[in-house]
């Protein structure tokens, strides 16, 4: 399982990565493996005012549908546009082409409150 | 507690991730769904499917016990026919969807559900009374395995001697290393292919063979993900899915297996006044967002009724699914005014045929 360092995680398997107050999102490798296949990613349109912990789009894979947490608040700023055309990205590249939006961030002290690669590897360990 | 087929060793071994499913420790993927599917489309996949129920049937009123006991025609079976039927209670209610394979003028095997196989043996036994029969569950002894797509049957004749002329939905029984087997031209993907029951040690020994066999026409295992999706594309029912002990067999669109005329069998007193109000459809989506069970259903923008699969369909390139219109609008003309509500949108779809039609070679 591979869980990149400098990057903060949730217990909802999400991951961000902080560039001077914009955050980028996106899922695991974790995520992606128990999703299998992605076929479908909905995501909100930029200018949407999204909160930390709250659903901000779904992916759909073959077999199941899930939502999508947002690690923090603030406003979607990018989204990726590769997406649209190929979802499959997401299984390929969780945590580089697989991107999913771009936030810039209204409380970056929500950060402090992510996982490091560490806590986020030993709360999967706690999931097996 | 669950349980382990006889190949969950090879499973694990082979990288598979593992679920619950219906009591089973089941490998639900390998390689990935997608990538499953496409080797039973184009090449041949294996699906390890010994969870189902084998139960027996031998006496001398084996046909009469099970020609009452399901809702379509046994009678003009000839031994090494195969039947699709379903059987169901008083009420006519569908208790599970299965095979009957004749045997023998006085013996039959029937082929249940995993999820169903207790409930189905108990509900066997309770319809014993008058019948002269023996009703015997094999499953914890026997496995089955699938081997589907094109060249399905062309790998499993390396192995078994398949008769040139077996047709589909015919078996035939076979000695192999001193043990029978069963082989049929059976399936639930939609392609061609032979499902192989045998003694839990012969099926190891099968599943070592055929991956031997098909090693360079691109065989490989395939999970209950891929087998599911195979099948919502060949538009066939799942038990829990499309049927189940609230729905009878002619609201799913099954009445071609319930044949009333000149016999009796159990739910017909009530299924032949039945109304055929419901109506079974299959449907693509417009966009991209995958129907999935329990979504709304909505006719002229209005609920008339409600998903029972769906899925991403690969041979599509669309998101696909199958599902019920009740009472009324049944009846109506669905004229591409359909809609799916998923999440508390609603979204186009078009009554379509499945996607993938029976593919059986010669």
């Amino acid at each position: 399982m591979d869980y990149p360092d400098g990057l903060y995680y949730t217990k909802d398997h999400e991951w961000g990565m902080d560039e001077n107050g914009i955050l980028t999102v996106g899922i695991t490798d974790y995520a992606q493996g128990e999703l299998g296949d992605v076929v479908y990613v909905e995501l909100p349109q930029e200018g949407t005012i999204i909160k930390a912990g709250e659903p901000f789009g779904v992916v759909e894979s073959v077999k199941s549908v899930s939502d999508l947490y947002s690690p923090v608040s603030g406003e979607v700023v990018e989204i990726n546009p590769d997406l649209e055309a190929e979802p499959e990205t997401v299984n390929s590249s969780p945590y580089d082409r697989g991107w999913m939006i771009k936030i810039a961030m209204s409380k970056p002290a929500e950060l402090e409150k992510l996982l490091s690669p560490e806590a986020y590897a030993e709360y999967l360990a706690t999931l097996k | 507690m669950t349980k382990k087929t006889v190949l969950y060793d090879r499973h694990v071994s082979a990288g598979a991730k593992i679920v619950d499913f219906a009591g089973w420790m089941m490998p639900v993927q390998y390689a990935g769904v997608l990538a499953e599917h496409a080797t039973v489309r184009n090449n041949a996949g294996v699906f390890d499917v010994s969870h189902m129920g084998e139960v027996f049937v031998t006496g001398p009123e084996a046909p009469a016990f099970v020609d009452n006991l399901v809702t379509n025609d046994t009678r003009g079976m000839s031994d090494g026919n195969i039947l699709y039927t379903v059987m169901c209670d008083n009420a006519g209610f569908v208790i599970d969807d299965l095979l009957v394979y004749k045997i023998g003028p006085q013996k039959f095997l029937l082929v249940v559900n995993a999820s169903n196989t207790e409930k189905d043996f108990k509900w066997m036994l309770s319809q014993k009374g008058r019948f002269n029969v023996e009703v015997a569950d094999r499953s914890p002894d026997l496995g089955m395995l699938a081997v589907q797509g094109p060249k399905a049957v062309a790998i499993a004749s390396k192995i078994i001697a398949i008769p040139k002329n077996l047709k589909y939905y015919n078996f035939f029984t076979v000695m192999r290393d001193g043990n029978e087997l069963i082989v049929s031209r059976t399936g639930y993907t939609g392609e061609d292919g032979v499902e192989i029951i045998a003694k839990n040690d012969d099926i190891v020994k099968l599943w070592d063979a055929l991956f031997e066999a098909g090693k360079s026409e691109g065989i490989a295992p395939a999970g209950l993900a891929a087998r599911d999706l195979l099948r919502i594309e060949a538009g066939y029912s799942l038990y829990g899915h499309e049927l189940d002990e609230k729905t009878d067999p002619l609201s799913a669109g099954l009445s071609w297996v319930v044949k009333m005329e000149g016999r009796e069998f159990v739910g017909k007193a009530v299924l032949k006044n039945f109304g055929r109000d419901n109506k079974r459809i299959c449907f693509a989506m417009e966009g991209k967002a995958v129907p999935r069970q329990g979504y709304k259903l909505l006719t002229n923008g209005k609920e008339s009724g409600f998903v029972t699969s769906g899925t991403f369909s690969p041979v599509l390139q669309k998101p696909f699914g199958i599902g019920y219109i009740l009472g009324e609008g049944g009846n109506a003309p669905l004229d591409g005014s359909l809609t799916v509500e998923i999440r508390g949108r609603e979204i186009p779809a078009k009554i379509v045929k499945p996607p993938v039609r029976l593919r059986v070679g010669g």
